[in-house]
């Protein structure tokens, strides 16, 4: 139909590319001489670091792998105490920066911590009698990390389990297979895709944290990158440590995008009905609510509950108009943030289900990779073409003018707004491409046989078809955004300060409780658009775009 | 979901954006700062000298090796005028990548020792702060642990708690050993300190004092500020911790207690150059150096009173007066002897 290249395909390429200069940029010092200093380094601590990566990568994924589908079959196929509760609370976790889960277990937790006291008070236990698990550890770090991510495996496999034709399940029961039977030779199988992609983006979150793993004292590939970046002043070293994290990357947005391509295919009948559910009664019941509710409790009920003990009893000095302020800021840019990410995830998506030329397929693929990369890797990936750009701007205006420009984008918000596009560009493209995929192409060639060009059918035929999908995407990206701390660090203007920043500021500062005021305040702005999100994919049903 | 109207959506977003930042405008009464400091008791440091001159303060505060890189990218546009660090690591390598400007001042070179500014006056020391020994009163001598030395003696086995090796603080207290020590023994001494640590490095400093309070370990190590803090709080459990515990002021019987500094200087390519070094020499004044000690229990560079209670009652001690030019260039030596020894 189509050979030449379109505009649609040229706009989605050139914002492909730019989406991809902050990661490519970083990667361009690969080829400059290596230092010594980190000679030694490779020699001696990179190994753990690069066990403690796999290992973290091993636990998470099994963590949120078996968290999320948990969940998700019991929500769909059975009926328990706080079914319907849990059905939209167990996202709520989401609200929760990691580095704050961080914060709150490694002080809850540790040796001098309120826990470990009050069992050696109760016990007459001192130090060395005892054993007790310890947070700041590499098992610390995956229980974290896997209550902080696996709602996403929770909302995909959800979906998929919501999905799946009855007539397979009813079938395997007509065969005479029991209910985990069924679960384990048929829904497990025919969700796998949509899992796969969850966990792929959990994985993804874990190798791009820097803040929760530095604060457990667990090295990992960002620590390596970070310290021979800028403890080493060794840019070869940190692009040839973030190249190798970058294949990780890689393989696992493979993973996750030929997943979600075969999930078409295992879609039998377009006929729907609701789905039965066992109704679990007595000590099953109780343990289908249990199950729902322990990740629930450690990824926001505990955390919340500390840090609003921490927030009444000795909370944040400066809490008052300050705070408006810095809600405002943080507001603004992930709102900036989400609708940015959603236009051009939008006309990327749409591209790249259009075009057939795998040139614009690769240029989707690259602009995800953010989403792995740590955000002050990005941030250096932006500051050094953009203070590029701005210095020859002015030079060139100078000379021609007389006229000094300045730096006109480093230290804007801008440059905030970039980075945080670059890195959340996954997981909005991922919630429109599901609901891009429920769009028939019948209905494209349609608009397209009634002369409407693709610019007109996106506005006219798919915006409105995928409402339900850009505000899923629009949201994930604002709640993401607000918990963003590296690149807003790195790149913020002068007396810019966010609820993140303030966080980190008096975390750093060993003011733990007085860090709780703006963390909590990040989580309650969180939750809002978490509930919406929630109910909007909650309302979701099949056969029903968005 | 509700309508979702792009257009509605974009015009609400710019006019909010619109409000934002705008503030590093070419003012004329504005003095641009780099800060890696990040006290929050400093916010009354900074208005004092915007009520004394009208000269309105911009701020980024941020991880030192970051706002270096970032001074470094911005090139000869940078609007910093001037760049403070809290470690001496930290602004040695900031002179050393050619950021700073040289400075003359009477003031400044009056009010600060001469050990703690550079001889050409690219960098001058505000605060200082010694890293000291915590210990448990009812479990050590203060004998046992009078020296750094004592940290790495068979006879602590298993009571020394010290955050990890990346931390700066413990770089330049291995820094200054390998400059009056040398390199060999300060790899034993770390080797040493290794072998007894009661648990693998982690938390901050604050975490290591409480860790001996309640009884993990018998010695901590810790920046003098953290512990001030505990002792002047009014909470009850920091009262708790702090009756159980003694502070120990290493080495004075030979070459005094390694004490770190915060310092700054103006940047090269300062816009506002007359305002920054109005804001170093603010630095020294009597006001200004009592905010340190009153604020955030920092010891002043210059003489003054204070009402630091605490400060005030450990009074004066020997500092150990290594050149800050050769810890700036040990810092990566240490580094590799801490990766060497297992020091996570």
């Amino acid at each position: 139909m189509r050979h030449r290249p379109g505009g649609l395909a040229v706009t989605a390429a050139i914002i492909g590319v730019l989406v991809a200069i902050p990661t490519l940029g970083v990667l361009g010092h690969l080829f400059r001489p290596s230092g010594e200093a980190w000679r030694g380094m490779a020699g001696t601590v990179l190994p753990g670091y690069l066990l403690n990566t796999l290992w973290l990568l091993l636990g998470v994924g099994a963590g949120t792998a078996f968290g999320g589908i948990a969940t998700a079959w019991l929500i769909v196929m059975c009926r328990f105490p706080g079914r319907r509760f849990f059905e939209w609370a167990l996202t709520l976790p989401l609200a929760v920066p990691a580095y704050v889960l961080a914060y709150v277990y490694a002080d809850f937790l540790q040796f001098a911590g309120p826990v470990q006291t009050a069992l050696r008070d109760l016990f007459g236990w001192s130090a060395g009698d005892y054993w007790f698990p310890e947070i700041r550890s590499v098992g610390g770090a995956i229980v974290l990390f896997s209550v902080a991510f696996y709602p996403y495996v929770y909302l995909l496999a959800r979906t998929a389990f919501i999905e799946q034709s009855v007539c397979a399940i009813d079938a395997s029961r007509t065969l005479g297979a029991g209910a985990t039977e069924s679960f384990f030779r048929v829904a497990l199988p025919l969700a796998r895709p949509a899992i796969a992609a969850g966990v792929a983006l959990a994985l993804m979150e874990t190798l791009a944290d820097f803040g929760a793993v530095a604060y457990l004292d667990v090295p990992t590939f960002a620590t390596g990158i970070y310290r021979a970046w800028f403890s080493f002043g060794d840019q070869a070293a940190a692009a040839q440590l973030a190249a190798a994290l970058l294949l990780f990357a890689l393989g696992l947005l493979l993973i996750e995008r030929t997943s979600r391509a075969s999930r078409r295919f295992h879609q039998a009948t377009h006929r729907y009905r609701a789905l039965p559910s066992f109704h679990l009664v007595g000590a099953r019941a109780w343990a289908a609510t249990a199950i729902c509710a322990l990740p629930l409790l450690i990824g926001f009920a505990l955390p919340a509950a500390i840090l609003l003990r921490f927030a009444v009893l000795s909370g944040d000095a400066q809490w008052g108009e300050r705070y408006f302020v810095l809600t405002r800021n943080s507001v603004v840019v992930a709102m900036l943030v989400a609708f940015f990410t959603v236009a051009l995830a939008t006309i990327i998506a749409y591209a790249a289900r259009n075009e057939r030329s795998p040139l614009v397929r690769w240029i989707a693929r690259l602009a995800g990779m953010g989403y792995a990369v740590p955000g002050t890797v990005i941030a250096v990936g932006i500051l050094v073409p953009m203070a590029l750009f701005d210095n020859a701007l002015d030079s060139w205006m100078r000379s021609l003018f007389g006229v000094s420009t300045g730096l006109l984008l480093t230290g804007s918000v801008a440059g905030i707004v970039y980075a945080c596009v670059v890195r959340f560009m996954t997981p909005g493209m991922q919630s429109l491409e599901a609901s891009l995929a429920r769009i028939t192409p019948g209905i494209d060639g349609a608009s397209r046989t009634l002369g409407a060009g693709p610019f007109e059918t996106l506005r006219r035929i798919h915006r409105p078809m995928l409402r339900g999908g850009l505000a899923s995407a629009a949201l994930i990206v604002f709640v993401d955004t607000m918990k963003e701390l590296p690149a807003t660090l790195m790149l913020r203007p002068f007396n810019f300060d966010t609820l993140a920043v303030q966080t980190y500021n008096l975390a750093r500062d060993e003011r733990l409780a007085e860090a709780s005021t703006a963390a909590l305040t990040i989580v309650a702005v969180g939750v809002l658009p978490i509930m919406l999100l929630t109910r909007a994919a909650l309302r979701a049903r099949p056969g029903h775009a968005g | 979901m509700k309508a979702f109207s792009g257009r509605a959506v974009a015009l609400a977003l710019v006019m909010a954006s619109s409000g934002l930042a705008g503030t590093a405008a070419a003012e004329d009464k504005v003095v641009n700062l780099y800060t890696g400091r990040h006290y929050q008791t400093d916010e009354k440091l900074y208005a004092e000298f915007t009520r004394q001159t009208g000269i309105k303060i911009n701020r980024i505060e941020g991880k030192e090796d970051e706002i270096i890189e970032r001074i470094r990218n911005e090139g000869a546009n940078s609007p910093a005028d001037v760049l403070i660090t809290v470690d001496m690591g930290r602004i040695w390598k900031a002179e050393q990548a050619g950021l700073l400007a040289p400075v003359k001042s009477a003031t400044l070179e009056q009010r600060i020792p001469s050990n703690l500014r550079d001889p050409e006056g690219k960098w001058f020391a505000f605060s200082t702060r010694a890293r000291v020994l915590i210990y448990a009163k009812d479990r050590i001598k203060p004998e046992q642990v009078d020296r750094y030395e004592d940290l790495a003696s068979a006879a602590l086995k298993g009571k020394v708690c010290v955050r990890s090796s990346g931390n700066i603080y413990n770089l330049s207290l291995l820094a200054s050993i390998i400059a009056t020590q040398g390199e060999q023994k300060a790899e034993e001494w770390a080797k040493g300190v290794v072998a007894n640590m009661a648990r693998p490095p982690q938390g901050g400093d604050t975490d290591q004092i409480k860790a001996v309070a309640a009884g993990q370990c018998d010695v901590a190590v810790s920046n003098t500020y953290y512990f001030a803090r505990i002792l002047n709080s009014t909470k009850e459990d920091d009262k708790a911790i702090a009756a159980k515990l003694a502070i120990s002021f290493p080495n004075q019987a030979d070459r005094g207690t390694h004490v770190n500094i915060s310092g700054g200087g103006l940047v090269k390519t300062a816009p506002n150059k007359q305002n920054g070094i109005k804001f170093l020499e603010y630095l020294v004044s009597d006001e200004a150096q009592r905010y340190f000690a009153n604020g955030n229990n920092e010891y002043p560079v210059a003489e003054v009173k204070t009402d630091n209670k605490v400060l005030e009652g450990w009074g004066s001690f020997k500092t150990d007066k290594v050149n800050v030019g050769e810890l700036g260039r040990n810092q990566a030596k240490a580094q590799a002897i801490f990766n060497k020894v297992g020091w996570k």
